[in-house]
């Protein structure tokens, strides 16, 4: 490494101490050894586990694999329903809390903060005890021809309480700095809340409600414990793709499970991927905003 | 009515108010309930003899001290990536900052396959650590590793902003009344810093308490060695003890929410003595 590229970043001219080369270095060597170890060399386990037996033993543990194949598919429908029906939540939280002023207000950002501070496995429990078939609702529903515990909408309910926050915890503090007036000018010339929302509210906040989509689609697509209690691991039926990887593992099919691990992986650098590109759009957004 | 004045020209708060509260109570509240209710079935002497056994014990022991330190190995390495990744230019600094989110993007259940499988004997990691004694597989140890990877990116996401929004001129006026780097970092980049630590150190460790995807894996689930407070609800469950793993889950609850109120208070706290 050239020392010239070890430079310390002065900001705007102004004068920050330097650490000496050596302690430059020793720094930065640490630093790519932690993501090394931590991060680069995990990832690249994966990939090689799962090819392991080539790109057909790959194939074979995916495609021909009718469990696996099952539960790819279901956790990519779990995981886009639930990002759909939590930005509708994120959207009316957020509006409702920082466009109105009332009673409740504190305690209503407090609760949203709650399933953070849950851990996933009392989430899938608290579903059981409301909807399992000797819990408070759950009896009713059966007689009604309602299956939650042990079916899809009880893997739905489990990834929506754990994603519940991520789009509104994102809009929230967006909102807040926004604040109200071009609504309220829009408003006081006549727009509809239709127009006011897709015209007004939306082209502001779209960024930010696409970061938090992503970050709730990623958490969506991992969810586990949660997800473990209220599936009951029945293969080809709800066994999602987390599940999946964990059932593969303990029927020492390593290959199978690195299989789907190595899919999971590739959709979390997609993330980090959609992440980075949103990242680079609104810097230079901002940086043509200034220069107007 | 109670809404102030100048909010009240804007449309959708019944409607916004009324579907918030609504998912908050089917989604969040009812279930709450529901676990309270069940607690109540038991009389107190079955609820201490559920959630105070040696096993249970043991298992809160074990993940409160396994999510403490990773979550003090966190603010450690997290300072550390923090710091290099604002201060310094070099090769490659955006490809690794944009890789420390990945314990976000990637399902835990896949951190805690690779890193089993990494540590084992036979496996990349272990082979050279096993033989110096450090078993990562199947032990406490392996926990803390999992933990630190599940929670790695809150501590370096916290600081980074405010490390980037610190001017040079304190760190200016420190050196130029002679203190010497040393003296700067922990006299005044610190205490600076100290808020977000906090609040990184906070959000690392109640992810951790909570984690059980990546745990499993690892781990090997032995009762009263390596088996966390999740696992063992989780084993009550699985043996239709609803009422028993209620009690426990209410008891790890209450002592997260106590533990995360504590971090807060004391978060609050440095944050109003901050320069």
């Amino acid at each position: 490494m050239h020392p010239s590229s070890l430079r310390t970043k002065k900001t705007a001219g102004r004068f920050v101490a330097d650490e000496p080369l050596w302690l430059r270095i020793l720094l930065i060597t640490a630093v790519y050894l932690i993501i090394g170890l931590l991060i680069l060399v995990p990832m690249a386990y994966v990939f090689w586990q799962a090819m392991a037996e080539g790109w057909e033993g790959l194939v074979k543990n995916l495609w021909q694999d009718h469990d696996t194949w099952h539960s790819m598919w279901l956790t990519m429908t779990i995981a886009p329903l639930t990002v759909v029906l939590n930005t509708i939540f994120g959207l009316a939280a957020a509006w409702t809390i920082t466009k109105f002023k009332f009673p409740g207000r504190t305690l209503l950002v407090t609760l949203l903060d709650v399933p953070f501070a849950i851990s996933p496995v009392v989430v899938g429990l608290m579903l059981v005890l409301l909807f399992g078939m000797q819990g408070f609702l759950g009896p009713t529903l059966r007689e009604w021809g309602i299956k939650v515990i042990f079916a899809w909408p009880g893997l739905l309910l489990a990834t929506m309480f754990v994603t519940l926050p991520f789009v509104a915890r994102e809009l929230i503090p967006l909102m807040e700095s926004l604040g109200d007036e071009e609504e309220t000018a829009a408003v006081s010339l006549g727009a509809n809340p239709w127009q006011l929302f897709w015209r007004i509210t939306l082209p502001n906040i779209k960024w930010g409600l696409v970061y938090g989509m992503i970050q709730c689609h990623a958490r969506a697509i991992g969810e586990f414990g949660a997800v473990y209690v209220v599936s009951g691991h029945i293969a080809g039926e709800t066994d999602t793709m987390p599940l999946r990887v964990e059932k593969l593992f303990q029927e020492y099919n390593n290959p199978g499970s690195f299989a789907v691990a190595s899919v999971l992986t590739l959709m979390a650098l997609a993330t980090l991927f959609g992440k980075y590109i949103l990242e680079q759009y609104i810097a230079r957004q901002m940086a043509t905003d200034s220069v107007e | 009515m109670w809404l102030s004045k100048s909010h009240r020209v804007l449309p959708g708060f019944h409607v916004g108010l009324g579907y918030t509260v609504t998912i908050l109570t089917l989604l969040l509240i009812l279930p709450l309930i529901a676990c309270l209710f069940k607690v109540a079935t038991l009389t107190p002497e079955q609820f201490f003899a559920a959630v105070w056994t040696e096993r249970a014990r043991a298992a809160y022991l074990l993940s409160f001290g396994a999510s403490f330190v990773a979550a003090v190995i966190n603010v450690a390495i997290g300072l550390l990536l923090a710091w290099v990744l604002v201060r310094y230019e070099f090769w490659g600094r955006r490809f690794l900052d944009s890789l420390i989110d990945l314990p976000f993007a990637l399902p835990t259940a896949v951190a805690g396959l690779v890193f089993s499988s990494l540590l084992v004997k036979q496996g990349w990691y272990g082979q050279f650590l096993v033989p110096l004694g450090i078993k990562g597989a199947y032990s406490q140890l392996g926990i803390i590793i999992v933990l630190v990877f599940v929670g790695l990116p809150f501590v370096v996401r916290t600081v980074q902003p405010v490390l980037e929004s610190l001017e040079g001129d304190t760190e200016e006026a420190a050196a130029m009344l002679g203190a010497n780097r040393w003296q700067t970092m922990w006299r005044v980049l610190l205490p600076a810093l100290q808020p977000s630590l906090m609040t990184g150190f906070a959000l690392s460790f109640a992810r951790g308490l909570g984690e059980y995807g990546s745990v499993i894996f690892i781990s090997g689930n032995m009762p009263r060695k390596t088996e966390i407070a999740p696992v063992l609800i989780v084993a009550r469950l699985e043996q239709f003890a609803y009422a028993e793993a209620t009690a426990i889950a209410v008891v790890l609850m209450a002592m997260s929410l106590v533990s995360l109120a504590l971090v807060n208070w004391l978060e609050r706290r440095s944050r109003r003595y901050a320069p």
